[in-house]
């Protein structure tokens, strides 16, 4: 990708903070250090593979900042008041694969509103915001709604156990095809388990021969773990026919009217998902009362599965007609669950997004 | 001008790699005094021997100061981030097995697979208010391993030394280490996962993409690895 000249970039980016000060934003500032136990904590060891880590003698491992999400709704929970809307600007550093040519710091202008209220029209301002400031660049856009496949999984006539476990693993798809398998028995037991559970069974002492208690994990926790899987045996597969309904839900790509009447079909089935069909429903009006021409735009309900940042509900993305090898021009979404993670239980409802300001540049600029 | 071919300065790898390249009719020995790291070659004509620590030869192939070399592969494969566009496998030369492996402790009988770590993890981090620890000092090989395999809630400590010791110490809650025989891991109560393979290393002979591969080096790539009886493996 050849990059457009900085003084290009400065201008685009100029442009866009306008834009989206225009559009009622504070303009904020962030640090470009980050303490990495945040992040490691928010994103998980993965991150390591993906943001610059540096050391300081007093405050310990920092991070190259790889995004503004996070001190932005640090921000925002420590000092700011709702709704509010926050528009930023600089560089992100985020390591690249081997042999990626793709840069590993550039700009980001971004845009986060913080809104307790009607969450459809919080959605379709922000998206329809990102849409009109990117109507130059013929863009095609796609949508997808997290909260979809979270509310089908809530919905599995299963245990809640499993139900937590499938949760967790929503945005690392191939963990959670595994884990669904294994809960709809299309995969065997693994042989040390059942030979684990057929002792159980038989009442025997199956702590005698392993050994001593070593390390912090305790001997209560591996008791407990055993209960659960003992639990778990006896809990019968998930019915092929809800194994089925998920499967639809997941491979729905489809302009949104017709992915909202598809989905409504579904939730006559899976009726844990209409308050999201519900939901979507009210964003597709809210969009287009807002001039976002809905009956054109793409939805795929497993768009988002594999971001970094861990979007919960609404998500989107604007990309390059016919030319996958480039990064998204911008991408966006609510994400409460971050919020709720850094807030130590206490969430506030946050949408926001992002704009590759070189990218934007390079394809003509937005003004 | 001259191969670089470098080889471990010292111990068991250095003995058998000077085994292997002897018995196919190339001598290498040391020269000088014990402490002394010069190095001779005879049976192949513009090869010079460079004596280095195992751990450099990773980072000097993929800098390609030196155009062939000998270490285990998992020490490139940690060290050299995309290491397949950087050296090219020549042979693997069949001594220096070690395999790196994911071990938890012995008492954890409800852990058998990377699954159940993962679901131990969850439950570890809810009750104990930090991820659960693996030690280890082959954090890129480990990482990219877990990964792929979907494993999340866990730390990597780093652990330079006596790695198995660290979960009896409490300093991590299982360990990702060498291994040959599993005894060292047994002795302290660890047992391997069934699926908790990470890497198979052994003693590879490598070739630098990025060294200087002029005319010359060509032909005395060529004419060495005719002399070995192995591919030749220039691009």
């Amino acid at each position: 990708m050849t990059l457009a000249p900085d003084r290009l970039t400065a201008a685009e980016t100029a442009r866009l903070m306008a834009r989206f000060e225009a559009a009622g934003a504070v303009p904020v500032d962030a640090p470009m250090l980050l303490p990495a136990e945040t992040l490691l904590d928010l994103y998980g060891e993965d991150i390591r593979g993906r943001a610059y880590v540096t050391r300081d003698p007093v405050a310990g491992e920092l991070m190259l900042r790889p995004d503004f999400t996070v001190p932005v709704v640090q921000m925002h929970m420590a000092s700011g008041a709702e709704p509010a809307r926050y528009a930023y600007a600089g560089t992100v550093f985020r390591m690249q694969e081997a042999g990626s040519d793709r840069p590993n710091e550039y700009a980001q202008v971004g845009f986060e509103l913080f809104d307790g209220g009607d969450a459809a029209a919080a959605e379709a301002e922000v998206f329809a915001l990102f849409s009109d400031m990117l109507a130059p660049l013929d863009l095609r856009a796609a949508t997808g709604d997290m909260g979809l496949l979270m509310a089908a999984v809530g919905g599995l006539r299963t245990s809640a156990a499993r139900k937590a476990a499938l949760l967790r693993h929503v945005w690392r798809p191939r963990r959670f095809r595994a884990l669904l398998d294994r809960f709809c028995g299309r995969t065997p037991v693994p042989e040390a388990r059942a030979a684990l559970l057929a002792r159980v069974a038989a009442g025997e002492d199956v702590m005698v021969d392993a050994g001593p208690v070593i390390g912090l994990r305790g001997a209560d926790e591996i008791a407990r773990r055993v209960a659960a899987l003992a639990a778990d045996a006896a809990e019968p597969p998930i019915a092929p026919r809800e194994r089925a309904l998920l499967d639809d839900l997941m491979a729905i790509e489809e302009t949104a009217p017709n992915a909202l009447e598809h989905l409504r079909d579904l939730a006559v089935d899976l009726p844990a998902i209409r308050p999201a069909v519900e939901r979507m429903a009210a964003r597709i009006e809210a969009l287009r009362a807002r001039g976002v021409n809905v009956d054109a735009l793409d939805f795929e309900a497993s768009f988002g599965r594999t971001a970094l940042e861990y979007y919960d509900g609404f998500v989107f993305g604007f990309y390059v007609p016919g030319r996958p090898d480039l990064p998204p021009v911008a991408t966006g979404g609510r994400y409460d669950a971050v919020t709720r993670v850094l807030g130590g239980g206490r969430a506030i409802p946050a949408v926001g997004g992002v704009i590759r300001p070189a990218l934007t540049a390079e394809l003509g600029g937005t003004a | 001008m001259t191969l670089k071919l470098g080889v471990p300065s010292k111990g068991r790898l250095m003995e058998k790699t000077f085994d292997w390249f002897g018995a196919r009719g190339v001598r290498l020995s040391r020269s000088g005094s014990e402490r002394e790291y010069a190095a001779r070659v005879e049976g192949a004509e513009g090869l010079e021997l460079v004596l280095l620590s195992a751990g450099e030869i990773p980072r000097e192939l993929g800098a390609g100061r030196i155009h062939l070399g000998v270490t285990g592969s998992d020490l490139v494969r940690e060290a050299l981030a995309g290491w397949d566009r950087r050296v090219a496998e020549v042979e693997r030369l069949g001594f220096g097995h070690a395999d790196l492996v994911i071990a938890v402790p012995r008492c954890w009988i409800d852990v058998d697979t990377l699954d159940d770590l993962d679901a131990a993890a969850a439950a570890f981090r809810a009750a104990h208010g930090h991820r659960l620890r693996i030690a280890t000092k082959y954090h890129r090989l480990v990482r990219e391993f877990l990964r792929d395999h979907g494993v999340a809630d866990y730390l990597l400590v780093d652990s330079q030394g006596a790695t198995e010791g660290t979960v009896k110490n409490e300093t991590a809650e299982a360990v990702a280490d060498i291994t040959s025989t599993g005894e060292t891991l047994r002795a302290n109560h660890l047992k391997i996962l069934s699926d908790g393979l990470v890497h198979q290393s052994q003693a590879t002979l490598f070739r630098a993409r990025m060294a200087d591969w002029d005319d010359a080096a060509r032909a005395t790539l060529r004419a060495l690895t005719a002399r070995l009886g192995v591919a030749d493996a220039t691009d």
